[in-house]
C-alpha cells in the first residue's frame, strides 16, 4: 500500500512540472498519439465496416483480417517498422502500430451496427422510396451508431494502453515513467505513471460510455428500455413477434 | 535515403530477427536443467559445484567456459544456467543453491553499494571484497569488460576527428545521446558527460538497450552517440567507433567469477588462467559466435578453451 501512496506523492510533487519529463507534456503526447490513431483508424474502418454491413459482403474476409491484425505483437511491429523508417520518423511507425490496433474493433462495431438493424425497418425504408444510400445513411447508420461507438470505445482503450510503447522509440508519452521506473527501481515513478495511464483510460472509457448513451436514437431507447445499447437485447425484443409469426 | 543506407537498414532488420531467434533458442536450451542439482552439494570439499548464470546469452557462454574448465580439472559440475538477474542469483549464491557464477564487477559493486563513486577497473575490483556478503568472494577479474560505452559512427568519427569523449567538447553542432530511458538519470548519462567532459547533449530515449534501433539511429545520424554494451559483436564490424573514456565516466564492468568460499580453493587455480585469457576482444568473438554463427554455448566454450590450450 505504501508504494501506492509514494506513487500518489510522486504524482503531486511540484517536480512533475519541470525536469526532462514534465507530466503535462508527456500526458499531452500520450493523448495526442491516442486521438490521432483513433481518428485515422475510424476514417479507414467506418466506411469499410458500413460497406460490409450494408452489402453483407466481405464479412468473412474482414473478420479474418481483423483477427490476424489483433494477433500482431505491437512492440515487435513497432521495432520492425521503426527500423525500416528510421528513428527520426518513429511517429509514423508508432501511428501505424496504433492504427492497426484500432481498426478491428471499429470495423466490427461498424458492420455489427448495420447488421443489428431489424431487416423489416430496412424494408420499410425501401418501400417508402429511399435510395440505398439513404437507407444506409438515414436508417442503418443512426440505428447502428451505439454499436459503432462501442467499437470506437474498445479501440480507444486498446490504443491508450498500448501507447506506453511510444517511449521505446523516443516519442515520450506516459510509458517513459514506466520504463525509467523499472530500470532505476524508482517504484514511486513507475506507480505514479501507471496511475495516470489508468485514470486516462477511465476518463476515455467514461466519455465514450456517455457518448454511447447519447447516440442511442430516442425511438430505439423508448421502444427497448434503458439497456438498448447491448447487442443481445436489441435482437431479442423484435425477434419475439417475428418468431411467433412463423 | 540512399540505396546503401536502405540495404544497411534491411540487414539490420535481419540481424535483429536473428538475434531474437538466438535469444529464444538459448533460453529454451538453458531452462532444461535449471532447477536440478542445487542445494545438495553445499559446502562440501568433494561434491559437485553448481554453476549459475545470468539470463543473458553472453553470461551463459562464460559460465559454460568455467564449467568445462572445471570438468577438465576433474571436478564434478552441475549447471543451473539462466536463473535470472542479480537479486535472484545472489540470493541463490548466499543460500548455497549455486556455488559459482560469472558477474560484472561494476554492477556487482553497485548492487551492494548503490552510492559508490568508484569507476575504474582497479578501484572497483579492490572495493569488492568488503562490499560482498560474508561467505562470498570475488576471484581475480578477467580483463574482459561488458560495460556501457558511448559509440559514434565511423563516418562521424573520421569527419570530426572524434575518438574520445574528451574530443566532444570541441564539436560545434548539436549532440544527441541515445540510450534506454533511464540513462537520462544515471550518473554516467548526460549529467556525467557535462560534469566530466564539459559536453552539453540532448537525450533520446531508445529502449532497446543498445540494440538494432540504437545502432541504426547512430548510422542515420538521428543520434550522434549511442550507449551500447562494449562486448556487442556489431561494435567490431567497423561501422562504429567506441569513444575512449579517460576520465572513467563509465563504471568498469570486468567479468569476475563470484564464488561460495567453501569451494573457492577448488576453483581459483583452475579459473585463473581462463580469466587471464578472456579479454574484451575474445568476449566479443565469443558473442559473435552466438549471435552471428548461431552456435550453442557448449560448442562455443569448447572451441574457445581448445584454441587457448586450456583443455586437457
Amino acid at each position: 500500500m505504501s508504494v501506492f501512496l509514494e506513487g500518489i506523492a510522486w504524482l503531486f510533487s511540484p517536480d512533475r512540472l519541470s525536469g526532462p519529463n514534465p507530466l503535462p507534456e508527456r500526458l499531452a503526447e500520450h493523448l495526442g498519439y491516442t486521438l490521432l490513431a483513433l481518428v485515422i483508424a475510424a476514417v479507414i474502418a467506418v466506411p469499410l465496416g458500413y460497406l460490409i454491413g450494408h452489402t453483407g459482403r466481405g464479412r468473412d474476409l474482414a473478420v479474418g483480417l481483423s483477427g490476424a491484425a489483433r494477433a500482431l505483437p505491437s512492440l515487435g511491429l513497432l521495432f520492425v517498422l521503426t527500423l525500416l523508417v528510421g528513428i527520426g520518423d518513429a511517429p509514423v511507425a508508432a501511428t501505424i502500430v496504433f492504427v492497426v490496433l484500432g481498426i478491428p474493433p471499429i470495423l466490427a462495431g461498424a458492420y455489427a451496427g448495420f447488421e443489428s438493424v431489424d431487416r423489416r425497418v430496412v424494408d420499410a425504408a425501401r418501400s417508402v422510396g429511399m435510395t440505398p444510400l439513404q437507407v444506409a445513411l438515414r436508417v442503418e447508420a443512426p440505428l447502428g451508431l451505439p454499436l459503432l461507438i462501442a467499437g470506437v470505445r474498445s479501440a480507444a482503450l486498446q490504443i491508450v494502453s498500448t501507447a506506453v510503447l511510444a517511449a521505446y522509440v523516443n516519442l515520450g508519452g506516459l510509458g517513459i515513467y514506466l520504463q525509467r521506473g523499472i530500470q532505476l527501481r524508482s517504484y514511486d515513478e513507475m506507480i505514479g505513471g501507471a496511475i495516470v495511464v489508468v485514470l486516462l483510460a477511465f476518463a476515455i472509457d467514461g466519455f465514450f460510455a456517455l457518448l454511447q448513451r447519447l447516440c442511442t436514437p430516442a425511438g430505439v431507447r423508448v421502444a427497448g428500455g434503458a439497456a438498448q445499447t447491448t447487442r443481445g437485447r436489441r435482437h431479442r425484443r423484435p425477434a419475439t413477434p417475428r418468431g411467433a409469426a412463423q | 535515403m540512399t540505396a546503401v543506407s536502405t540495404r544497411r537498414r534491411l540487414m539490420r532488420a535481419g540481424a535483429a530477427a536473428v538475434a531474437l531467434a538466438t535469444a529464444v533458442t538459448l533460453t529454451a536450451c538453458g531452462t532444461s536443467d535449471s532447477l536440478s542439482g542445487g542445494g545438495e552439494s553445499t559446502a562440501s570439499s568433494s561434491g559437485a559445484i553448481t554453476i549459475g548464470s545470468q539470463d543473458y546469452y553472453s553470461n551463459e557462454i562464460i559460465a559454460e567456459i568455467y564449467a568445462q574448465a572445471l570438468e577438465d580439472s576433474g571436478q564434478t559440475v552441475e549447471r543451473s544456467f539462466r536463473i535470472g538477474q542479480r537479486d535472484v542469483y545472489m540470493e541463490a549464491l548466499t543460500s548455497g543453491e549455486i556455488q559459482l557464477i560469472p558477474d560484472y564487477t561494476g554492477n556487482l559493486l553497485q548492487f551492494y553499494d548503490a552510492d559508490t563513486e568508484l569507476r575504474s577497473s582497479e578501484e572497483v575490483a579492490a572495493a569488492l571484497p568488503d562490499a560482498l556478503p560474508d561467505g562470498i568472494s570475488a576471484l581475480e577479474a578477467a580483463p574482459a569488460q561488458d560495460a556501457d560505452s558511448y559509440n559514434v559512427s565511423a563516418e562521424f568519427s573520421s569527419a570530426n576527428g572524434i575518438t574520445s569523449l574528451t574530443d566532444l567538447a570541441d564539436y560545434d553542432g548539436t549532440l544527441t545521446v541515445g540510450g534506454n530511458a533511464e540513462l537520462e538519470s544515471r550518473p554516467y548519462g548526460p549529467d556525467g558527460l557535462k560534469e566530466l567532459y564539459g559536453v552539453d547533449v540532448d537525450f533520446a530515449a531508445i529502449g532497446d538497450s543498445g540494440g538494432p534501433l540504437t545502432k541504426q539511429a547512430i548510422l542515420d545520424d538521428d543520434i550522434q552517440l549511442g550507449d551500447i554494451y562494449s562486448a556487442d559483436p556489431d561494435l567490431a564490424g567497423g561501422d562504429f567507433v567506441t569513444l575512449d573514456d579517460p576520465e572513467n565516466l563509465l563504471l568498469a564492468q570486468n567479468v569476475v567469477p563470484v564464488v561460495d568460499d567453501a569451494v573457492a580453493d577448488r576453483v581459483t587455480d583452475v579459473l585463473a588462467p581462463v580469466n587471464a585469457a578472456l579479454t574484451t576482444d575474445e568476449l566479443i568473438a565469443l558473442n559473435a559466435a552466438s549471435v552471428n554463427d548461431q552456435k550453442d554455448a557448449a560448442t562455443i566454450a569448447t572451441d574457445w578453451l581448445t584454441s587457448k590450450g586450456l583443455l586437457g
